[in-house]
This record gives C-alpha cells, structure tokens and sequence, in this order.
C-alpha cells in the first residue's frame, strides 16, 4: 500500500509551479480538446485536477507493482529465448499493470489516443518509476521515442505508430554500434531503398541497445552510400512484427539488470523513413538525446530518492552504542547532505524540464499556424535555456546520485554491503547515470559553450535580481554574489588561454555555475515552504565550499601545468 | 457468439479496520467510523475484478455497482467507475440506517428485482462485520441459486457459468445456471488499477444529493449534459420496500456485550529443523493468516 506520488510532498511542490499555468495553456490550446474527447478538461484547474488524480495512480503501480517486482527482476533479468528477448516475469507484471492503468502514451496527442499531459507529468513518472525500479524505468521512459516520431515523422506514421504507444508498445533508440559508441558519426549499418519490395532494408549490427526488442524501433542508419560522416545517417522506424531483427545478446551488467542491453542483427529488416534523408543525426538524433538526458535526469534523481529513504531508515533503526545512529554527527550532517543534494537534484530537473516544455509546445503551436514575434522571441530563449540546462542537470542529478548511493551504503555500514537490503542494488543502477546517453565528460562538452558565450552567467543574473528569497537569508545571498563574481574571473581567466585550456578546466567551470544556480533554486522554494529552508542553507554551504575549492584549483594553475597531466599520454 | 450480460456488483463502503489505533472502538462498543478511513471492502474490489473479466469476455455487457450506504458512500461507485463499471446505484434513505444483515439483504434483494441482473456478483465478506451473510442471503431472499469463495470464472456459456470455488482443503468446480449469485474470495484475482482516461472521464460524477449539496453552477449543467456522469440514488419508496423490514424494525440481531480482547501467547511449541516440521509450521502460519 505504497504510494510514490501521495507520500512524496517535493514532487507534489513542483507540480504547482506558477509556469503550469502557461504550460496548460501551450498544451491545451484554448481547451479546444473538451467537445471532441470525454477525457480532456474544460480549465487550468480541471486539467491539474486530472495530472493529481492520473499522478497518484502512476504513484501507486510504482509503489505496489514495480517496487515489489524490483528485486526478482534485479535476481532473474530478460533471457534472450529464440533470438528475442524474453522479460523477467516481474517486468511482464509491469507492464500489464501499466496498462490496465491507461498510462501509456502520457504526452501524446489524443488524436492518437494519448493523454496530452505536460512533459512535466512524464518526467515525475519517470522519477517514480526509477526510484520503484531504475531498470524497469528504462522501459517505461523509452515511449518518449514517440515524442520524436510526433515531433519529425510525417502524419501517416504517426498515424500508424502512436495509437500502438499509446495502447503500451514498447520503443527503443538503436543508435550505437561496437565502433560507434560516444561517436555516432562512424554508424555503419546500411539502409538501402529495395525497388522490387518498395521499402527501406536495413544491414548491420546495433550494440548496447537497451530495450533493444522494442515493439518500435527508431533505428539510425547510413542512407547514403559512400558516405563516412554524419551527413550520410537517416533516421528509420522499424516495426518488430517483421521479425527480422535477431537479438545476438543481453549483455551481462553492472545494474539496471531488468533491463535489456542488446546486440541487435538486422537482416534485410524492412524499414520506414522517418523525416528527411541525411537529417538523422544531425537532427532528430539531437533531439533524441536531449530527451534521453532529461530521462535519465529524471531517473537519476528517483534513484536518489530511492537512497536517501533506505537510508533514512535504516539511520533510525540502527542502534550503536545505546542509541540510534542518525544522532551523531557523522551521519546526520551526511544524511542532510545527502537531502540537499535529492532536493537540489529535483530543482534544477523541473527546471529544466519547464524549460524544454515550453520550447517543444512552441514548436508544435508553429507548426499549427504562425508564431508571433513576441512567441517566436520566447521560443529561442527557452530553446537556449533548455540546451544549456538539459547536460547540466545530467551532470548533475546522476553524479548526486552515486554520492548518494554511496553515502547510503555507508549509512548502513558492512550490512549495506550484503544482498540483504534494497541499497546494494540502487549503488549497483546509480552506477550507470553518469555514463549512458553521454557520459559526464561529455555533458561538460555540451554544457561549456553556456559557460564562454554567458548563457549561465545571464540566467544566474538574472536569479540575482529577482527578490523572491526569503528576508532573513541575505548572508547567502550575498555570498551567492561572491561566488558569482569569483565564477566570471575564473571564466575570464581561463578562456584567456588557449582550447585545450578551456578544455582541462571546463568541468570546474561547469560545476561553479551549476552550483550557483541549485543554490537559488533552492532559496526560492525556500521562501515559499519553509521546509525547503534546511536544504536551502545545507546545499549553499557545499556550493560555497566546492566552488572556493574549484577556483582555487584555477587560479593556482598556469598553462605549464597541462603538460605536467599530459605526461601519462607518453606511459604505456 | 456469448451473450451479453447484466452484472451487478454488490459492493460496501466500510471502516479500514487493518491497521487499527487505539481509538477505533468507541466507548460504547461500537465502531468509531469517524477514526477510521473510509475504504472499498477489499474483496468487493475482488468481486468488481470477476464481473470486469466476464465483461471482457462478453463484450457488450455492463457491470452496475449497487451499494447500500450514506450519501458519501457514492466514492465507492466513482471508485469502480475508474477501473471499468459503467455505473451505480446508491441505496440511500434514513431508514436504512441499522440494518443488520438480514435487513441489508432484504433492501438490496429489493433493489436487484428491479435491475433484473443476469449475474450478482459479491465479495464473500466485509471487513467491518466479518458476517459473509450478506450475499448468501441475497440468493435466498431472490431464489437464485448461488456460489460462494468463488475464485476464479472458468467458463460462461449462454445460460451456464463454470466457477472455480476455493475452499479449506482444496477447490471444488461448480455449474450453475444463470441468474445466479457468486461470492467472491480474496485469493481471487486483485481488482485493476483504476485507469488514466476513465478517472478524467468519470471524476465528476455525482449523486442528486452530492449535487444539492455541492450548489456548483458547472458541475450541475455537466451533469445535466452528460447522462454517463450520473449516479442513481435509490430510497425506500424507489425499491418498493416494507418499512417493517428495514433498519432497526427489520434487523433481529442484537449486539450483547462486546469484549476487548488481548492476545498473549500462552503456550510455546518446538518443531525441529526437520523438513516435515517447516512443513507445518508454514501451514499454520498460512491457515492463521500470520504469513500470506
């Protein structure tokens, strides 16, 4: 009789941000939907009555279903059975009470029988879900390929493909292959348009595809003969009741074990394409990443749930030394610690997510009929803020998340180290958060340019103008400005040199704005609940010790100093 | 081709008496409803799950909830509308108030001769009573003939239903005819999750009395308009009852005394690592409900 929405007050604080009311309404669309569907609502306040009511039954199946499944699908995991992949039977359960619950399909369009939520919803049930199961959340989470099908495929494969979504088809992204991993410009497998069949068909090999069986697959591949390079990749849908993808594989993992990671064969697999020739990575790969970022934001910060209420309780359980453990000092400032950063996590992802929103709703208002400039304006903004903010929130929420976990192991000492208690499992699918869909070395590559051209340094001005603190944390306001101040020498300093200078200290940089940024997110909720106030101060004492730590890193360093760390090239 | 059915769920709104405090009794003895949530009765959701699954395999059937209760017992109906019934009727009135079983089953028996139903489907107990009278009472009182721990539906036929009948040391498969009354068992299936598009679609559902009570200018013309968002309320005079058999007048059974007891486990047993003895062991904690 778990329920992950009703017992969690932080999700429920983020579902009533005063931007959802803009969001409704770039959603909604004058509430045009209420005379044609008998599910859709008639106002603002209908419409957040049904994300509460529809959120709490997602709450539930994570609470009663896919958390109790966690551990026997995390023990039995998927079996490739004639070349498909056959689930654990807890996933099987999973999903069919997925299902029964009508939550398939959450953000699309009911024209294809989806519930039209903000992507706001989809993204506190992937949470949910991670935090129940982060394996199982992989499944669940993959249905947003449908987000890019809605967004880049002509009508009549959305036509043909998001009904199937929306009745629980499963989807997967089958974008690397064994030389093609972080650099997916190398992909090779061939797409080659068959005349006497009238289809695309696919040749090749796909590696560490999660999901890799998907009922629908958005499938990357070289249409262009001859080509080497990115302009020669379109985007495909594969269908798998064609049965011609074989599945080689399920890799055997670290974590997320009810999860399927697979190698894939194509032969001859007939294929449709999606949007435009030689746009596939360029494009709509783009996209799709962007979106798996978020994701795994998202799954990210409910594994850090997860952790921090194993940990909790085993803290008030624990008796040494004639009291309870969570009383000394070691382990309450760790546990506060790790609140602040679940907390922190949590901010920057509704952040961000309101952030992309908004862009995605503009873009498919503008394909309905023109923008204004006014709109168009707000567009490119939100568009900027959610590619700045997406890699940092992955940073991140998934590095917070093995902290987390790891201080969770250690709250439970040499027991935490046993298959005994939840927490061995969540450490073991943390572990992942911060390599897959770009590693973190790779979210600082896409983050940094936000650094030199000032998109950071803008928004965290932008926080510093505002006044909605509250009145009696003008220290850490102050202090904010310090470290604001402190973040732009420290750029200034380092894009004085040269590339691989902005390079080598580009994750501090990086780390110094986000810092900031969680800090004044937090100071705001602060000023709204007061029980965000402990997490406000706990989370600005970090950030101010972590960046002084950063910029002392930097202002000690001088360009000499790279090739003292570039001697290891030269060790074999 | 099957045919179409009309099934009705009996189904009770009771006090969620698992995870009792210290201030669920009243002094006097009786329940103290206001201390407690107020919950489906968990097998009446096992009963809803057996009349969803007949209509899934007869397409075209309705399953109708039919409680008997004060007005804001109207949360169960909504409740089952979410996970697929398609309506119900609230047997409310004042003098129902008090009834014991037997009354209960005459009021609802009254109600089930005006919506005729081919199937009457009922948890086998509720847990604020325990009694598991009210369903076999119903058949009588209809003249129906009825199957009580009923687990599972093996087959349904044109004027014939096959049920699985769970008992204490094993299952019995039973025929009936139809009309019939089945009791439904907790070991039978879990009732679904209540489903996303339904709840948007039925949430605004009311009784009259909820919509008087409400004086909501929207709610009313949404009402109005949309027949589905309508729940029947039914009073004596609705199902044609005799006062004498209601309520107080009509319930002969008198609570005496009510003791408050408390456990102490007074006797030890030792069982050996033996297999056998695991064995048992395992079967008693299951027969008392201890594991399971």
């Amino acid at each position: 009789m778990a329920n992950f929405f009703s017992d969690n007050k932080d999700l429920q604080y983020h579902l009533n941000h005063p931007l959802m009311k803009k969001i409704v309404e770039l959603k909604e669309k004058g509430f045009a939907d209420k005379d044609l569907y008998d599910y859709a609502p008639a106002d603002f306040e209908d419409a957040m009555d049904s994300y509460r009511r529809v959120l709490t039954i997602a709450g539930e199946v994570c609470g009663d279903v896919i958390a109790v499944n966690a551990e026997s699908v995390d023990h039995e995991g998927p079996k490739v059975v004639n070349d498909h992949v056959e689930y654990a039977p807890g996933t099987v359960k999973n999903l069919e009470a997925i299902v029964k619950a009508g939550l398939s399909g959450l953000t699309l369009p009911r024209k294809y029988d989806g519930l039209n939520f903000p992507l706001v919803c989809f993204v506190m049930t992937n949470e949910m879900v991670a935090r129940a199961d982060a394996g199982f959340e992989n499944i669940w989470g993959l249905q947003d390929c449908a987000e890019t099908l809605n967004e880049f495929a002509s009508e009549e494969l959305k036509a043909e493909y998001l009904p199937r979504v929306s009745a629980g088809a499963t989807c997967a992204m089958d974008l690397t292959e064994p030389d093609a991993g972080s650099d997916l410009q190398a992909v090779m497998l061939k797409a080659h348009w068959d005349e006497a069949k009238g289809t695309w068909l696919l040749n090749g090999v796909k590696r560490f595809i999660t999901k890799g069986d998907g009922d629908i697959s958005l499938v990357l591949a070289r249409s262009e003969e001859g080509t080497t390079d990115a302009r020669g990749l379109s985007m495909f849908v594969y269908d798998r009741n064609s049965m011609c993808v074989k599945v080689r594989r399920i890799e055997n993992k670290l974590g997320i074990k009810g999860s399927p990671t697979c190698e894939l064969v194509f032969t001859n697999a007939p294929a449709k394409l999606v949007g435009d020739r030689k746009m596939g990575l360029i494009k709509y790969v783009m996209s799709l990443m962007n979106a798996a970022r978020l994701g795994i934001g998202a799954q990210s910060t409910g594994l850090s749930e997860a952790a921090y209420r194993e940990a909790l309780k085993y803290a008030h359980e624990r008796q040494q030394f004639g009291k309870p453990i969570i009383e000394f000092p070691a382990v309450y400032e760790m546990l506060s610690n790790m609140k602040a950063k679940l907390q922190g996590s949590r901010a920057l992802l509704y952040e961000t997510t309101r952030f992309v929103e908004i862009y995605k709703d503009y873009t498919h208002l503008s394909h309905d009929r023109k923008l204004t400039p006014e709109e168009r304006a707000e567009m490119k903004e939100y568009t900027r803020l959610a590619d700045a903010f997406t890699p940092l929130l992955k940073l991140f929420s998934s590095e917070y998340c093995n902290q987390l976990a790891y201080d969770a192991i250690q709250i439970h000492g040499g027991s935490g180290y046993m298959k005994d208690y939840p927490i061995e499992r969540i450490y073991r699918d943390a572990r992942i958060t911060n390599i897959y869909e770009g590693t973190s070395q790779l979210q600082v590559v896409a983050a940094i340019r936000h650094v030199t051209t000032g998109t950071f340094l803008n928004k965290i001005l932008e926080y510093e103008a505002q006044d909605n603190y509250p009145s009696d944390m003008d220290s850490v306001r102050k202090q904010l400005v310090e470290l604001r101040k402190e973040y732009e020498a420290a750029v200034e300093r380092v894009t004085s040199g040269d590339n691989e200078q902005i390079d080598f200290h580009a994750r501090r940089l990086v780390e110094m704005a986000g810092h900031i940024i969680i800090t004044y997110l937090l100071m705001r909720q602060a000023a709204e609940v007061e029980d965000y106030r402990n997490s406000a101060e706990v989370y600005a004492k970090l950030a101010y010790a972590k960046n002084k730590e950063a910029a002392s890193y930097i202002f000690n360093s001088c360009c000499g100093d790279i090739d003292v760390f570039k001697a290891v090239i030269d060790e074999q | 081709m099957k045919k179409t059915l009309k099934i009705v769920v009996l189904a009770k709104q009771v006090p969620d008496t698992r995870n009792v405090g210290k201030d669920a009794m009243k002094a006097d003895g009786t329940v103290n409803r206001a201390a407690l949530p107020a919950i489906f009765n968990p097998e009446d959701l096992n009963a809803l799950e057996q009349a969803l699954i007949l209509k899934d395999l007869c397409p075209g059937s309705t399953v109708q909830i039919l409680t008997m209760g004060p007005p804001r017992a109207a949360d169960i109906i909504r409740d089952a509308m979410f996970r697929g019934a398609d309506g119900g009727i609230l047997l409310t009135d004042r003098k129902f108030a008090g009834s014991d079983t037997l009354a209960t089953s005459y009021a609802l028996s009254r109600a089930l001769l005006k919506l005729s139903p081919d199937i009457i489907i009922a948890g086998r107990q509720a847990i604020d009573g325990d009694t598991a009278q009210v369903g076999p009472q119903v058949a009588e009182k209809l003249g129906l003939p009825q199957v009580t721990y009923a687990e599972e539906i093996v087959k349904i036929d044109d004027n014939e239903i096959v049920i699985k009948r769970r008992l204490e040391r094993g299952v019995e498969v039973v025929s009936s005819p139809l009309p019939m009354v089945m009791t439904v068992n907790a070991s039978a299936p879990e009732c679904r999750p209540q489903h996303a598009k339904r709840v948007m679609k039925y949430k605004h559902a009311r009784t009259t009395s909820e919509l008087q009570a409400a004086q909501n200018d929207y709610l009313n013309a949404l009402c109005n308009e949309k027949e589905y968002l309508n729940i029947q309320e039914w009073s004596v005079a609705d199902v044609d009852a005799d006062d004498q058999q209601l309520g107080l007048l009509g319930s002969p059974t008198k609570v005496k005394t009510i003791e408050n007891v408390v456990f102490q486990a007074k006797e030890a047993k030792k069982y050996t690592n033996a297999d056998e003895d695991i064995n048992n062991l395992m079967v008693e904690l299951i027969a008392s409900h201890t594991l399971g």
